[in-house]
C-alpha cells in the first residue's frame, strides 16, 4: 500500500469513530465529568473572591490545580476541546442520517415477510376476496395516517416516519444550541455598575465599574440607550424565623433608548429586567450612600457627596471611606453606615435590620497625607492611613454635625439614599438558543413517543375456493399498544374483506 | 399578606398522618409481597426469553414487541390474605397520597403561594409525587407488588423532611417570586418522583436479572431467587422502567429549559455553570445515555439499568448535596 492510501484509509478510519454514535456518547459523558469539578471548586467567572480565599488556604494544593485550571473550568482548553470534539462528531454524524432519511421519508414500505403468523401481533380469517377490496383497504388505512403500497393480493404498509424526523430534529437542534452559545458569548458583552438615586448610566465602556466584552466583541455594536436611577425601594420580613429576609425589591428608571428620545419610566425588578435595544439591564443588588459634608476650618465646604458604601451582611451593616484632598492637611474617613444601628462588646457597630429604621454613622476621622499623589492607583473603597492620624471617633445621626477639634472644621452627616447595582448584558445568541431548545423538545417528544410500525394485509388462496386473509404487524420500537392498534387495522379489512364462515357456500 | 399560622400547623399534621399511614402501608405490602407470587415462573420468563431471542434473530428486523402479556398481570400479590394485604397497602397509600396533597395545599394557603420554596417543601411536593404516580399507574395494571419499594422511599423522603429539612412557612424571597417557579420547579418535581419509580423498577430488573441468569445457565436461582419469584420478569422490568424514563426525558429537558429561562430572567443568564445547572446537566446526559444505551446492541439489560440508577444518583446529588454543601446562586434550601 502507498503511503497515501494508507493515511486516507487512516483519516477514514479516524472520521469514522470519531461519528460514530458510541464516540458521541463517550465524549457526553467526558463532558459530564468534566463538567464536576466546576461544581466543587469555586469558579473565577462566578464566585473571584472564593478563587482568592481557596489560593490563600491552600498554598500547597493551590497553585497546582490553578495550572490545570481547576478555577475556570468551563474557561479551560480541555473542556473546550471536548466541547469541539462533540461538536464534530455530532455533525459528522447527523448530517449523514439526514440524507439517509430524506431518502426514506420518499420510498416505500417494505414487503411482507415470507410468514406473518410470526409476527407479534397476527390475525387471520376465511373470506371471499377479489381485487378491489384490496385497493379498498389500502385506501382506509392511508386514510388513518399509514404510508401503504399494494400488490394484486396484499398491502404493505408503515407509519411512524415522525419519528426519526423527530430524532434528527432533535440531534440538529443540539448542534444549533451549541453553536448560539458559543457565538453569544463571543459576540456579547456583559458588565455591572453601580447607580446612586439620582444619578444615571449611559451604555459606553467608561460607565460601567466592571466590563467583560467577548471575544468578538465590537464597540461600534453598543447601542447608545441610557437611564437614571429616580427611586430605588426594598422590603423586608419582620419578626418570625426569617427576620429581615428580603421580600421585595425595584429600581424606578428613566430609560432613553438613545440621547434624542424621550424618555419613558420603567420598573426594574428581581425576574423583571428592563429589555432594550438587545440587552438587557437586571437589578442585582443595592446598598446605601451616607451623604456627608466636609466644611474645613474656616467654614469652606471641601467635600458634599452622597458616597457609595458596601453591605458587610445581610442586615446592611455598610462601610465605606471618604476623601478630602482639598485640605491641608488632607483628610479621610473611615466610617460604618448602619442602617438599624446597635453596639455590643463583640460585635461592635452593626445593624440590626435591613431598612433604615435607625440610620447612624460611626466615623473614624484621619488627617495628614491620603497618599493620592503618588501616581498609584487607590481604591475608593480604601483609606491608606500610613501617613495620617486618627483625630476623633464619632457617631451621628442624620442631620447631626461632628465639630472637629481643635478648629479643623466640621462633618455632618446629611442623611442617606441607597443605591443598586446593575448587571448590563448583551447576548445575540440567546434567543437562537432557546428557539433550538425549543426545537430540541419537539424533537425529542416525536423520537420517543411516535410509534414506528408496519403492517402487512396478504390474501392467499386456499383449494375450498375460499381465501386466507391474514393481518399482522411489527413495531420497529417500544411503544404500546401494537396489538391494539393491529387489531384494529385488522377489523377495518373485514368490513371490506367479510369473513366467512367454513360451509358458507 | 400574613402567614397564616393555624393552616401551616395543619399542613404539619398532614406530614405526621401521611407518615402514620405509610407505616401501615409498609407494613401490609411487606406481607403482600412475602405471600404473593409471579404468574409466570422463573424458568418459564427464561425459556420465554430465549424463544424471544430467537425469534428476533429469524426476524431480522429491530426490536419486535412481544406477545399481549405485557399489559396482564405480572405479578400476583397472592391469594387470601396476601391479596387483602395487598389491597390494605394500596389503600393505605391512596389515602396517604391525599395526606400529602392536604399537606402541601395547607402549606400554599398559609403563605398565599405554591408550597414549593424551600427544601422542606420541595420534599413534600417530591414525596407526593411519587406517590400520584403510583397510584395513577395502579389504575392501569395491578402494581401491588412495586408498593413496598415506593412507600420506603417516600417515607424516608418525608421523615427527612419534617425533621432535618423543616422550614416554618413564610413568604419568598424576591427571585424565587416568579411564574417560572410553578413551570420550572412543578416540572422538575415530576421529572424526580418519576425518575425515583424508574430508578426503583432499574433496581429490581437488576435483582431479577441476575437471578434469571443464574437459573437460564442452569445453576440455583441463589440468595436472591425467593425474592425474584414475587417480582415481575426481567424484561418486564426493563420495558417498564424504559417507558417511564423515555416518557419523562422531554419533560425533564424541558424543566432544564425552564430553569434556564428564568436564570436568564432572575440573573442576568441563561447558563452559567452555577453547580446546580452542572448537575442538572450532568443528570440529563447520564438519562440521555441511558436512551443510547438501550438501543446499543451490548448495552442494553444490566448496563442501561445502571446507567439509569447513576442518573437518578446524579438527581439526588443535587437535590442533597448541592442544596446542603455546595453554595451557589440556587440557595433557597431555606436552612442556611
Ligand atoms: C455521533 C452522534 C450521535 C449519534 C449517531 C446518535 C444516534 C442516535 C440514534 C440512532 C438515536 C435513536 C435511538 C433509538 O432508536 O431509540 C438517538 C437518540 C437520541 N440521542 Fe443521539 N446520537 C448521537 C449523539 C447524541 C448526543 C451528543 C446527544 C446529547 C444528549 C444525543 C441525545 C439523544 C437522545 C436524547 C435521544 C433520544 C433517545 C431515543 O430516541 O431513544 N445523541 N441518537
Amino acid at each position: 500500500m502507498g503511503f497515501m492510501t494508507r493515511v486516507i484509509a487512516y483519516l477514514r478510519w479516524a472520521w469514522r469513530s470519531l461519528t460514530s454514535m458510541r464516540t458521541a456518547l463517550f465524549l457526553l459523558f467526558l463532558l459530564a465529568i468534566a463538567s464536576v469539578p466546576g461544581s466543587l471548586f469555586p469558579q473565577r467567572g462566578t464566585t473571584p473572591l472564593k478563587v482568592n480565599q481557596y489560593l490563600r488556604d491552600h498554598p500547597q494544593s493551590g497553585p497546582f490545580l490553578d495550572k490545570i485550571h481547576m478555577f475556570d473550568v468551563f474557561a479551560s482548553p480541555w473542556f473546550g476541546a471536548i466541547y469541539l470534539l462533540l461538536f464534530v462528531s455530532l455533525t459528522g454524524c447527523v448530517l449523514p442520517r439526514t440524507l439517509v432519511h430524506w431518502k426514506e421519508l420518499r420510498s416505500e414500505p417494505p414487503s411482507a415477510p415470507r410468514n406473518l403468523s410470526r409476527l407479534t401481533a397476527h390475525e387471520s380469517w376465511n373470506s371471499q376476496a377479489n381485487a378491489t377490496a384490496v385497493a379498498d383497504v389500502a385506501k382506509a388505512w392511508k386514510d388513518r395516517g399509514w404510508r401503504v403500497r399494494t400488490g394484486d393480493s396484499w398491502v404493505a404498509a408503515e407509519r411512524g416516519y415522525a419519528r426519526e424526523t423527530g430524532n434528527l430534529l432533535f440531534h440538529l437542534a443540539l448542534l444549533f444550541v451549541l453553536l448560539a452559545v458559543g457565538s453569544g458569548s463571543a459576540l456579547g458583552t456583559k458588565g455591572t455598575v453601580i447607580v446612586r438615586e439620582g444619578s444615571g448610566f449611559a451604555n459606553n465602556i467608561t460607565q460601567y465599574d466592571t466590563f467583560t466584552p467577548g471575544r468578538a466583541f465590537n464597540t461600534s455594536t453598543m447601542a447608545p440607550f441610557s437611564f437614571q436611577l429616580k427611586n430605588f425601594f426594598a422590603s423586608y420580613q419582620l419578626g418570625g424565623m426569617q427576620n429581615g429576609a428580603p421580600r421585595e425589591f425595584h429600581a424606578d428608571v428613566l430609560v432613553k433608548n438613545n440621547p434624542d428620545s424621550t424618555a419613558r419610566k420603567v420598573r426594574i425588578a428581581v425576574n423583571e429586567p428592563l429589555r432594550i435595544e438587545g440587552s438587557s439591564v437586571y437589578l442585582v443588588g443595592h446598598g446605601y450612600s451616607p451623604k456627608i459634608t466636609i466644611k474645613d476650618g474656616k467654614g469652606n465646604v471641601v467635600w458634599q457627596d452622597a458616597a457609595i458604601f458596601l453591605p458587610q451582611d445581610g442586615n446592611f451593616t455598610s462601610t465605606g471611606v471618604v476623601k478630602a484632598p482639598d485640605t491641608v492637611p488632607q483628610l479621610g474617613i473611615q466610617a460604618f453606615f448602619l442602617p438599624t444601628a446597635a453596639v455590643d462588646m463583640t460585635q461592635g457597630p452593626h445593624s440590626t435590620f435591613p431598612a433604615p429604621t435607625d440610620p447612624m454613622v460611626f466615623m473614624s476621622v484621619w488627617s495628614g497625607d491620603l497618599g493620592l499623589d503618588s501616581g498609584v492607583p487607590q481604591s475608593v473603597f480604601r483609606l491608606d492611613t500610613t501617613k495620617m492620624k486618627k483625630i476623633g471617633l464619632e457617631r451621628l445621626k442624620p442631620g447631626q454635625t461632628y465639630k472637629l477639634p481643635d478648629g479643623q472644621g466640621s462633618i455632618t452627616f446629611d442623611g442617606y439614599k441607597e443605591w443598586a447595582s446593575f448587571s448590563i448584558t448583551h447576548d445575540p445568541g440567546k434567543g437562537w438558543a432557546l428557539g433550538a431548545g425549543m426545537l430540541a423538545i419537539l424533537g425529542l417528544t416525536l423520537s420517543l413517543l411516535v410509534p414506528r410500525r408496519r403492517a402487512w394485509l396478504r390474501i392467499t388462496e386456499s383449494e375450498n375456493g375460499t381465501s386466507l386473509v391474514e393481518v399482522a404487524g411489527l413495531s420497529k420500537t417500544e411503544a404500546p399498544g401494537l396489538v391494539a392498534e393491529i387489531s384494529s387495522l385488522a377489523s377495518t379489512a373485514r368490513t371490506y374483506i367479510p369473513e366467512v364462515l367454513h360451509g358458507d357456500q | 399578606m400574613a402567614i397564616n399560622e393555624s393552616l401551616a400547623q395543619a399542613s404539619n399534621i398532614m406530614v405526621y398522618g401521611a407518615m402514620t399511614t405509610l407505616t401501615g402501608a409498609m407494613g401490609a405490602f411487606a406481607i403482600a409481597l412475602a405471600k404473593g407470587r409471579r404468574i409466570e415462573s422463573i424458568e418459564e420468563s427464561v425459556a420465554r426469553s430465549e424463544s424471544g431471542s430467537h425469534q428476533a434473530r429469524m426476524g431480522a428486523t429491530a426490536t419486535l414487541e412481544r406477545p399481549a402479556v405485557s399489559t396482564a398481570v405480572v405479578s400476583d400479590a397472592g391469594r387470601g390474605e396476601g391479596r387483602r394485604a395487598g389491597n390494605i397497602g394500596m389503600s393505605l397509600t391512596w389515602l396517604s397520597m391525599i395526606f400529602a396533597g392536604a399537606a402541601l395545599a395547607f402549606r400554599g394557603f398559609s403563605a398565599h403561594r405554591l408550597p414549593w420554596g424551600n427544601m422542606y417543601e420541595f420534599s413534600i411536593a417530591a414525596g407526593f409525587g411519587v406517590l400520584l404516580a403510583y397510584c395513577v399507574l395502579s389504575l392501569k395494571r395491578d402494581l401491588r407488588w412495586l408498593g413496598l419499594f415506593i412507600v420506603i422511599p417516600v417515607l424516608l423522603d418525608l421523615g427527612l423532611a419534617i425533621t432535618v429539612l423543616y422550614t416554618e412557612s413564610a413568604q419568598l424571597v424576591p427571585a424565587l417570586n416568579s411564574y417560572w417557579l410553578a413551570i420550572h420547579v412543578t416540572a422538575a418535581i415530576v421529572c424526580m418522583g418519576s425518575f425515583a419509580v424508574g430508578a426503583a423498577l432499574s433496581a429490581l430488573y437488576l435483582v431479577a436479572e441476575h437471578v434469571e441468569k443464574r437459573v437460564a445457565a442452569g445453576q440455583e436461582p441463589g440468595r436472591l431467587g425467593a425474592f425474584a419469584e414475587r417480582i415481575p420478569a426481567s424484561d418486564r422490568l426493563d420495558l417498564m422502567a424504559y417507558r417511564i424514563h423515555a416518557f419523562m426525558f422531554p419533560l425533564w429537558t424541558f424543566a432544564v429549559i425552564a430553569g434556564s429561562i428564568w436564570a436568564e430572567a432572575a440573573w442576568g443568564r441563561y447558563w452559567g455553570w452555577d453547580p446546580k445547572e452542572t448537575w442538572a446537566f450532568i443528570t440529563w446526559v447520564i438519562y440521555a445515555a441511558y436512551l443510547h444505551a438501550r438501543a446499543t446492541a451490548g448495552w442494553r439489560g444490566r448496563k442501561a439499568a445502571i446507567v439509569a440508577l447513576a442518573g437518578f444518583a446524579a438527581i439526588m446529588f443535587n437535590y442533597f448535596i448541592v442544596n446542603m454543601y455546595v453554595s451557589g446562586l440556587h440557595s433557597y434550601s431555606g436552612l442556611n
